[in-house]
């Protein structure tokens, strides 16, 4: 008995260890790759232009899928508003963080807007430009995530007593009038009515210069805030918080009777996925260089829940490996299926625009249908489980060879 | 102000008819299945598409049944390989499988349009102006009320009159003791998607007659308000969907009179939580209880 335990915790410190080292590993591997100059044409320098992006917005859609998985993975409650709180966090995001002088330019319907300071350029002015548009961008992020969280509280007041298919078309309701406030001329001022936000603080700002030498740290940037948010998420899924909204998606009635207040735990849950959602959505932003309102549609929630039911409902590495995936399908490696021939070998006729949206939707749909427990299940990918179970098939292959041993 | 109010007040009659037609399917399945499905405004929308590339190349005496066949058939498919399986899964389940399948069909959509606006055709006899009390607008205008009506009472009587109609309110009512009295769940499920969907066909000619082009995305907005006004209604009523569609359709257009163009989507979600909150059941829903 005491053996064992001490075998547990010596594999548990190990495989802390090891996790701390590939983490450390793949943010050296990161920054490298962000640094490296292929020559442009080249095969390499072909792939680290489709890399770099597809993992950037991977990780900001494993983000996105995490705080959604919160939600309906492991509350229990069908919310199709993310696509909403995305749009106020990049909003809140891009609003912040346009720097002053460009204000006139950005607003230029809008006599030059309403807010006119950007806190990155606030704190550069007193940090020096790097470390200024950092902090700048990260304070910028928070009040994205806060705001986004401040509007969650208040939808979730009417939204969270209806129940789940209500709940759904609520918040969805609630994600469209949202988007038809930020595209309103009378918020123009400050949101830029229908116009484009740009400007702003965005990955390629993100960068050490010293002399002639310039470092970027964009991918390790957005890298950082995604890892750093979904720790989060996973320290709370494993608290007494996290229990109780087990206990609530599991049985509603079952889990009030056991004194969990429903109303409360479920707010929780809504306002943090939310302010998730909001700090996405502000990394989408800083990603797209632009932000229009338009494009926040009800699709875009869609999108996100289709990727989460691919790496599996209450799975958070689930969902992070399916976020990967499919950003890398959807825009480099399936991108031969809208090129009009086979690897640029043999031309296929049907292979046109908007082929590879047609058999992506086709492989979803027999995910959903056949395989509905998605990539992990509602398991989760560790080193730990893997180390175990190497373990338990070294002692079931010694005690089969004992077994033939005494045979 | 009667000349400036008229017209927005027609529109509003005329797309409350479509929506009224959309929003039957949306509360025939809602009251079977339990399942919001989103798939349906997509539906109406492929239904708009067939009807461009088939008037394209056949009369329209051989375009319009053609197309209303396609739609049905189309509905019947999509009950059959996408909800069937998922019979005894979490609602859930079902409900992302009908957002996978709007996904398709939107992506199908995009695929065979190439992306680009499909000019819907001149449907020859509804698209002519009439005048309406000084206001001009296209027959299909006043056609689309009275459409709506004839359609919705032969409706109620088939539900209330004939077998498969028993059938529906009985498997509406209790799906596992209807099961038991030895109804054919199949059939009764296949026949309520098929009605849905030939009323959504219906009302997609009718709808994009008034519009000049067919993306892929037109079907998703008609189909959530839709939805909304099934709600409004009492999810379940075929009178209050109707009723529900009419009011959203004039409201949107009196919003619109009013130079809030961009609010007139927002509002109706707004009313839908409005309603959700104040009588979650709708105008003519039944009470539900639930049993622990």
């Amino acid at each position: 008995m005491n053996k064992t335990l001490k075998n547990t915790s010596t594999a548990d410190r190990t495989s802390k260890y090891v996790t701390i080292v590939i983490i450390a590993v793949l943010y050296v591997v990161l920054m490298v790759l962000d640094n490296l100059k292929a020559t442009p044409g080249s095969t390499f320098g072909k792939i680290l232009t489709m890399l770099i992006p597809v993992l950037r917005k991977g990780a900001i859609y494993s983000l996105l899928c995490v705080s959604m998985n919160l939600l309906n993975g492991f509350t229990g409650l069908f919310s199709l508003g993310q696509a909403g709180f995305m749009l106020i966090g990049a909003y809140a995001y891009a609003i912040f963080s346009i720097p002053a002088g460009d204000h006139a330019a950005v607003y230029q319907y809008f006599e030059g807007g309403a807010i006119q300071f950007s806190i990155p350029e606030i704190l550069s002015g007193v940090l020096g430009n790097t470390a200024g548009s950092f902090l700048g961008a990260i304070i910028c992020i928070l009040i994205a995530g806060v705001v986004a969280a401040v509007f969650a509280a208040l939808i979730g007041i009417p939204c969270l007593r209806f129940k789940s298919d209500y709940l759904a078309i609520a918040t969805l309701g609630f994600a469209e009038i949202i988007r038809a406030f930020f595209q309103w001329d009378g918020l123009g001022r400050i949101t830029n009515g229908s116009n484009l936000l740009r400007k702003y603080t965005s990955f390629s700002d993100m960068k050490i210069v010293a002399g002639e030498t310039t470092v970027k740290f964009g991918t390790v940037f957005v890298f950082l805030i995604a890892m750093l948010s979904i720790l989060f998420i996973i320290l709370l899924i494993n608290s007494s918080y996290g229990r109780a909204y087990k206990a609530i998606r599991d049985d509603e009635v079952a889990a009030e009777a056991m004194g969990i207040n429903l109303f409360k735990h479920k707010m929780q849950a809504f306002v943090i996925s939310s302010f998730f959602a909001g700090v996405g959505g502000a990394l989408l932003a800083m990603y797209q260089t632009t932000v229009n309102a338009a494009p926040f549609k009800s699709a875009m929630t869609y999108e996100i829940l289709l990727m989460v039911v691919i790496g599996g409902i209450g799975s958070v590495s689930g969902s992070c490996i399916a976020a990967f995936l499919y950003i890398a399908c959807n825009e480099w490696w399936l991108r031969f299926l809208d090129s009009g021939s086979l690897f640029g070998l043999v031309d296929v006729p049907f292979f046109r625009d908007g082929f590879r949206k047609v058999v992506f939707s086709v492989i979803i749909m027999i995910i959903v249908l056949f395989f509905s427990r998605g990539i992990m299940g509602d398991k989760e990918l560790s080193l730990k489980g893997v180390l175990k179970k190497r373990q338990r098939k070294k002692e079931a292959k010694a005690a089969q060879a004992e077994g033939g041993d005494a045979e | 102000m009667i000349a400036k109010y008229l017209p927005y007040l027609l529109a509003g009659i005329s797309v409350g008819g479509q929506y009224a037609l959309i929003a039957i399917g949306y509360t025939m399945v809602y009251g079977i299945l339990r399942l919001i499905n989103f798939a349906h405004g997509d539906v109406f929308m492929i239904a708009g598409l067939v009807m461009v590339y088939s008037s394209a190349s056949l009369p329209m005496y051989i375009a319009i049944p053609l197309v209303l066949i396609a739609t049905m058939i189309l509905g019947f498919v999509i009950e059959r390989v996408a909800y069937r399986p998922l019979r005894s899964a979490p609602r859930m389940s079902v409900m992302i499988s009908a957002i996978g399948v709007s996904y398709l069909l939107q992506n199908c959509a995009l695929y065979f349009t190439g992306g680009l606006p499909q000019t819907y055709p001149a449907i020859p006899w509804l698209s002519r102006s009439v005048n309406v009390l000084g206001a001009t607008t296209k027959m299909v205008t006043v056609v689309t009320p009275v459409l709506t009506l004839v359609l919705v009472i032969v409706l109620v009587m088939v539900i209330k009159y004939t077998k498969i109609g028993m059938a529906m309110r009985a498997v509406s009512k209790d799906f596992e003791t209807a099961q038991l009295m030895g109804i054919k769940i199949i059939s009764v499920l296949s026949m309520t998607f098929v009605i849905g969907c030939f009323l959504a066909a219906v009302g997609s000619l009718l709808y994009f007659t008034n519009y000049p082009s067919v993306i892929p995305t037109s079907g998703s907005m008609p189909g959530l308000k839709a939805f909304v006004a099934a709600v409004f209604g009492g999810i379940g009523s075929i009178p209050g969907a109707v009723i529900g569609a009419f009011i959203i359709g004039i409201c949107e257009n009196i919003i619109k009179a009013l130079g809030w163009t961009t609010f007139s989507d927002a509002f109706t979600f707004v009313l839908l939580i409005v309603v959700l909150l104040i009588r979650p059941t709708g105008i003519f829903g039944e009470k539900a209880t639930d049993k622990v």
